[in-house]
């Protein structure tokens, strides 16, 4: 009796019933493997790091490797890269872009400016994307490195792992 | 040049002011007669290009050796026979307007509704004098020299103060 005798553990967390091919495991497991594999931003240059954004979306550094395919449309994406310093007049957009995604949904903030407002201490730079979004991921530098996005991404795909119970409409 | 030079100063004596020699031969010019003098520099002297239309803030220059607080500077160039025009018409702060260019060249609309929005210069015939760069329901004149470079709390522009506390009774 119990499922740990019937059956063996082919990953961690994973189970199997040996000799079919059926699979045991909690469901915020397979949910978060498909939310981390697949994570789909949208595109919002607003400066410099938006160049760095696009470089780390082509051949060299390839996000499509890890399943990232950027999206211009907020209704088909998960994530939100603020890429670039965004000004009080663009906030409300900004804002606006992050209402029109479906849930789940995660910001990552890029660049110095975003994080901070970076060197612009000045009456028209909001002091950091996270005075209007809840911000999941910063990214610091001026711009950051396509590595260093990477890095963040992938950060990020750990932070969905890790995840429980953040499925259905109970919540 | 020279016989430009000499042209314009026989012809608009009561206008100009000084011709200064510098890089550039630079007009200080009244306000009153302005538009005359832009308009016999177009039209009879094949100024068809105005390269640029920008205002300055004197407040508190140490080697200033006039009253007026602001400047609008012109530039204009002679395709045909290569010579730059440098102009400037100073504009007392208690009685703040210029004439608009407009009518004579058609890229003077956008620099003046900068001028307007950055010193708060009004132009005088301009066909749609709104603010370019700032919102528009911005209180100030950011390139005034008494503007503050970073707004603390209470000078916070209206609609950004609104945003973040929408936010924040969402959160």
């Amino acid at each position: 009796m119990g499922i740990e005798k019937e059956t063996i553990e082919i990953a961690p967390g994973i189970r199997q019933i040996p000799g079919t091919p059926v699979v045991l495991s909690p469901i915020d497991k397979i949910i978060n493997w498909a939310r981390a594999g697949s994570m789909w931003p949208v595109t919002f240059g607003l400066a410099c790091c938006a160049i760095e954004m696009m470089a780390t979306g082509a051949s060299h550094f390839d996000l499509d490797r890890y399943g990232i395919i950027f999206r211009a449309t907020p209704r088909q994406a998960d994530v939100l890269i603020v890429a670039g310093t965004v000004t009080k007049k663009m906030a409300p957009i900004v804002r606006r872009v992050y209402d029109q995604m479906p849930e789940p949904k995660y910001v990552i903030a890029m660049g110095s400016c975003a994080c901070s407002g970076g060197i612009f201490k000045t009456y028209s730079v909001a002091q950091g994307a996270d005075e209007f979004l809840p911000v999941d991921i910063y990214i610091p530098g001026c711009p950051p490195r396509p590595e260093a996005l990477l890095f963040g991404l992938l950060n990020l795909q750990q932070k969905i792992k890790s995840e429980a119970k953040k499925w259905g409409f109970w919540r | 040049m020279e016989e430009l030079l000499n042209e314009l100063k026989e012809k608009f004596s009561s206008v100009i002011i000084e011709i200064q020699e510098k890089d550039y031969p630079t007009l200080i010019c009244k306000r009153s007669g302005f538009l005359d003098l832009m308009k016999y520099l177009k039209e009879e002297k094949g100024f068809k290009y105005l390269i640029d239309l920008c205002g300055v803030d004197y407040l508190d220059y140490k080697y200033k050796n006039f009253e007026e607080r602001f400047e609008v500077v012109y530039h204009l160039y002679n395709l045909d026979t290569k010579i730059l025009l440098r102009l400037k018409v100073r504009i007392p702060e208690k009685d703040c307007w210029q004439y608009s260019v407009t009518p004579l060249w058609e890229t003077a609309n956008w620099f003046e509704r900068e001028c307007y929005d950055m010193f708060g210069i009004n132009f005088k015939g301009h066909p749609n004098l709104k603010r370019i760069l700032m919102p528009d329901d911005w209180e100030g004149h950011p390139l005034r020299k008494d503007y503050p470079v970073y707004l603390e709390e209470e000078q916070e522009w209206k609609t950004y103060k609104e945003l973040k506390e929408k936010v924040k009774q969402q959160s």
